[in-house]
């Protein structure tokens, strides 16, 4: 739902990121580091990258971070006393110049956080991020949005979605949520009446490749076929593809002790792993990389629309660009929908 | 690389061997590992400069291994880690066979690993100009500087494992990492967490490490991995005359000696 459209000048951005600083937000923009463009905390405007396509790492970070504190415990002679999650540790933050796929892979985090335990820390985090989206002016091969549900001006999950009317031109700012809404309110000098009718002319062209609703039916068919195998067969069985992905959000409990005291820690998992299934037994239910690389496929295409109605990929493209073998899962998807039952 | 092609398609077709591993055109004209089962597969193979890869990390793998008798395209570096693998008892001479690929594109089998081992010894593990000046420049650091840029550089590291999943050396069933009774390095990718998982990486490839830039190549991050383990064989080099991987004969850094100058171990 689009609460409100604007005009911002493209010199005003600067502005408005300055606004934002002073209202004590902490800001996570895409910065540059190594040759990879990643959200990081930034302060400065001029730091920002602007000419990615998309960054390395998706900004699932700032709701589920890679390591989170869940308790403190101490043992003590009258037995143990727990900390638990403080919510006042958690700072008010802006994620800045995030693509559509994106925010959108943020919402798909909050339907498994919220699937039947809801998580609190998550709840907490995400209540606390206002998202000021980028539409993509730009595409490449790796990208399939459009493919996913999404688009390169897709609303879903930001709470103001800025695009550029033209290379070097002024930004339309779509207003989406309350949290949107305050933003104009504390820097309404910067925004102007809207007089654009239509953005979709300044968007990237990201053609539709696959019907996921046929892709859907046809993993229902295919959990035996030799499919697994042959794509996974350059898998290395590293955890790039999750780590980098927006939507997959498996994790491992882990306790750091220090003598009698320490603290509970969730922690990124991945389920290429060989970890991952590993039971105390010895028994791995996926002992072969084909399995894992069937689950990682079921889970986000198959598993997820039918438990939680929504898909676990954004088509945003990450984990075909991080993959060291070349694991392209815009190819893959296309054609598992051609493999053999 | 027609000769490639030839003769992956020969081999398959008199089922000398059960699969070729090789490259194919990737994405985004990326090139990637590629495995030809039947003689058609072999028109898919390519080889030119972009092919870096090294596929060594593929004949441990037991997928792969299931399939019989590998043969694999190798560059320089990927032969140095078959001979470096098959000093660990990784690979059996009998059931691999090396196409070589010289600096030159020029295709050139070995009947079996001793002769590709005469080969390999021809050439030196030499650090690149530009990798050296990084090098160098890490060493004229103070410790407080060196520390303070592998902590910037080790922080962004979340542990997805690619470096560990790219390196031929690292085909341990089970790493240090992923045992838990006892934790020997912590699991969460916080600073001490990837600090002692990339010391000890790069302290375990001691000695067997061939610079293949494997590992770097991998990170998802761009993290300068390779930056370890090239100073380690410049090390090997200042410290023990170089480092040559051999068929047989004493690994650098792990054999002992009872005449050993240095009693630390006694």
């Amino acid at each position: 739902m689009i609460i409100d459209k604007w005009l911002i000048s493209k010199d005003s951005l600067e502005k408005l990121f300055n606004v934002l600083k002073k209202d004590s937000k902490k800001i996570y923009a895409p910065v540059g580091r190594n040759g990879k463009i990643s959200f990081r905390e930034t302060d400065r405007f001029g730091e920002i990258d602007t000419g990615y396509i998309q960054t390395a790492q998706s900004s699932k970070e700032v709701v589920f971070p890679r390591t989170e504190k869940i308790l403190d415990y101490n043992k003590n002679k009258d037995g143990v006393s727990v900390k638990g999650f403080d919510p006042g540790s958690i700072p008010e933050v802006v994620l800045w110049g995030v693509r559509p796929c994106d925010a959108m892979g943020i919402w798909k985090l909050s339907a498994i956080f919220n699937w039947d335990f809801k998580d609190e820390i998550f709840n907490t985090r995400l209540s606390r991020v206002t998202v000021v989206g980028f539409s993509c002016a730009r595409a490449d091969e790796y990208c399939f949005c459009t493919s996913a549900g999404g688009g390169p001006g897709n609303t879903e999950g930001s709470d103001i979605l800025l695009t550029q009317l033209g290379e070097n031109g002024d930004y339309l700012a779509e207003i989406l949520t309350e949290k949107g809404s305050a933003i104009v309110t504390i820097a309404s000098e910067l925004f102007r009446e809207n007089t654009v009718l239509n953005k979709e002319q300044f968007l990237a062209d990201v053609p539709v490749r696959f019907d996921r609703e046929e892709l859907r039916v046809k993993l229902e068919k295919i959990f035996e076929s030799g499919c697994w195998t042959k794509q996974s067969l350059r898998c290395l069985g590293c955890g790039a593809c999750a780590y980098v992905c927006p939507t997959c959000a498996c994790f491992d409990i882990q306790d750091e002790a220090h003598g009698g005291s320490g603290m509970r820690v969730r922690c990124w998992d991945s389920c290429g792993f060989s970890l991952f299934t590993l039971h105390t037994s010895g028994h791995n239910p996926r002992e072969v990389q084909s399995q894992r690389w069937r689950q990682r496929i079921m889970h986000k295409f198959s598993y997820m629309p039918d438990r939680l109605s929504v898909y676990g990929c954004t088509g945003c493209g990450r984990c075909s660009r991080a993959c060291p073998a070349d694991m392209n899962m815009l190819e893959h998807l296309i054609s598992i929908q051609e493999a053999e039952a | 690389m027609d000769d490639l092609r030839k003769r992956a398609r020969e081999l398959l077709e008199i089922r000398a061997v059960n699969v070729v591993i090789g490259y194919e055109q990737g994405t985004s004209g990326r090139k990637r590992a590629f495995f030809a089962e039947k003689p058609e597969d072999a028109e898919k193979l390519v080889f030119d400069s972009t092919c870096i890869q090294n596929l060594a990390s593929y004949v441990t793998k037991r997928e792969i291994r299931d399939k019989g008798k590998i043969a694999i395209t190798a560059t320089l570096p990927v032969m140095r880690s078959i001979i470096q693998l098959a000093s660990e008892h990784q690979v059996d001479d009998n059931n691999l066979l090396v196409l070589g690929i010289t600096s030159e594109s020029r295709l050139i089998e070995f009947s079996n690993l001793a002769e590709m081992e005469t080969f390999v010894h021809q050439y030196q593990i030499e650090i690149d100009a530009r990798h050296r000046e990084k090098l160098e420049k890490l060493e004229k650091m103070t410790p407080a500087e060196r520390w303070k840029f592998w902590i910037d550089e080790l922080t962004p590291c979340f542990k997805c494992y690619a470096c560990r999943a790219a390196c031929p050396m690292c085909y341990c069933q089970r790493c240090t990492v992923d045992f838990n009774q006892p934790q020997w390095i912590p699991v969460p990718s916080h600073q001490l967490g990837n600090l002692e998982w990339h010391i000890m990486r790069a302290v375990h490839l001691a000695g067997r490490c061939v610079d293949c830039d494997a590992c770097y190549n991998a990170c998802p991050l761009g993290i300068p991995l390779n930056l370890l383990t090239k100073k380690m064989v410049e090390d090997a080099k200042s410290h023990f005359g170089g480092y040559q991987p051999v068929l047989n004969g004493e690994h650098l850094m792990s054999t002992y000696k009872p005449d050993d100058k240095d009693n630390f171990i006694e």
